[in-house]
């Protein structure tokens, strides 16, 4: 495993190029479905709308089988903490799509019970507003988050409501690829 | 005979007020006697009333922009309907501010069960003989009750993440 540690670092930017190719292409996602929108994200990835051409149709149900968590719908502040458990049982590499205006940023739902955007408890990589989206919208979101995927950019900061920045996320440590690499690395 | 009616007959003494707005028929009653009429509207074969549609209450704090002061500040409503006759009335009890408790149905209808935990949760309203009055839709850490007109609109209670 010598190539991985050469000193131009050639092949393990074209290893990671390729992983985010395979990566992009293969998104099992986690549906985190509590309201309205859900409707419209099973309408995006019904035939008519087919998601499934960008290689993300086929949800699982479990977040440890999944890459990307889609959260589709309000979320409320009894909710909050089992959102973040989800989040934290995810494998990394892991990407956050908030589907909906009230994941975004709460919508219209300026209340007691609702939180103000997901992205003050888990970091979000891809935002689709609409009330609900449209599909084109929502594969608009999912292109984009290919993108991101292929780059290997996750976002790991929080907004914080308070100072109107970003935080960084307090996350559960968990696969990562450089760790990977590092961990062959050291085998060889 | 309307429903109405046959209540006014028969428990005269119990009615506050009643109003009939295009046959929606709507009595306010005493707290005291609110089991024994509830219990009257059920077991009555000629009225019959065996599904208990809603029960709700209202908050009269600031009722009318303050202008209107209610002598007592909650009602709690309730709106039977009966199957058999397509008959429909409206119940209304006031509670006081002091001592937030009426009697519950819960004996009577079993969908009373999870609406008077839903009164107790958003208005704070006891209901004296309920099995299990718990909160059903805020979590147990919440504190106070959120539809109660002097909850402040923008106080947030978030089990995880800022707090403000």
């Amino acid at each position: 495993m010598s190539f991985m540690s050469s000193p131009t670092n050639f092949f393990t930017s074209k290893l990671s190029d390729a992983l985010g190719w395979a990566r992009k292409f293969s998104i099992f996602q986690y549906p985190f479905v509590t309201a309205c929108c859900g409707m419209e994200y099973m309408a995006a990835n019904c035939s008519h709308y087919d998601q499934d051409r960008f290689g993300a149709g086929f949800p699982r149900f479990s977040p440890r089988q999944s890459d990307v968590l889609f959260v589709v719908g309000t979320i409320s502040h009894k909710m909050a903490p089992v959102l973040k458990t989800v989040h934290d049982q995810m494998c990394e590499p892991k990407w956050v799509v908030a589907f909906g205006v009230c994941t975004c940023t709460g919508g219209f739902y300026d209340n007691y019970s609702t939180v103000m955007g997901i992205d003050t408890i888990i970091p979000v990589d891809i935002y689709i507003p609409g009330c609900p989206p449209r599909p084109e919208n929502v594969i608009d979101g999912l292109l984009k988050l290919q993108d991101k995927i292929q780059k290997g950019e996750q976002n790991r900061t929080l907004y914080d409501p308070r100072t109107k920045t970003g935080r960084p996320a307090e996350l559960q440590g968990g696969y990562s690829i450089e760790g990977h690499i590092k961990h062959i690395e050291s085998a060889s | 005979m309307t429903p109405l009616q046959i209540l006014q007959e028969k428990f005269a003494a119990d009615i506050i007020e009643t109003h009939c707005f295009r046959g929606d028929e709507t009595a306010i009653i005493r707290p005291a006697s609110l089991r024994t009429i509830a219990q009257f509207l059920k077991e009555t074969p000629e009225l019959d009333f065996n599904f208990l549609m809603d029960l709700t209450a209202v908050d009269y704090l600031f009722y009318a922009g303050g202008r209107i002061q209610k002598e007592f500040r909650f009602e709690v409503v309730y709106h039977f309907f009966s199957l058999k006759y397509n008959y429909r009335l409206r119940l209304k009890v006031p509670v006081d501010e002091k001592n937030p408790e009426v009697d519950s149905l819960d004996g009577l209808w079993a969908s009373a069960n999870w609406y008077e935990r839903e009164v107790w949760d958003m208005y704070g309203i006891k209901f004296k003989g309920h099995p299990d009055l718990r909160r059903i839709l805020m979590y147990e850490e919440f504190v106070g009750h959120a539809l109660r007109k002097d909850y402040p609109v923008n106080k947030r209670q978030p089990l995880i993440g800022p707090q403000n």
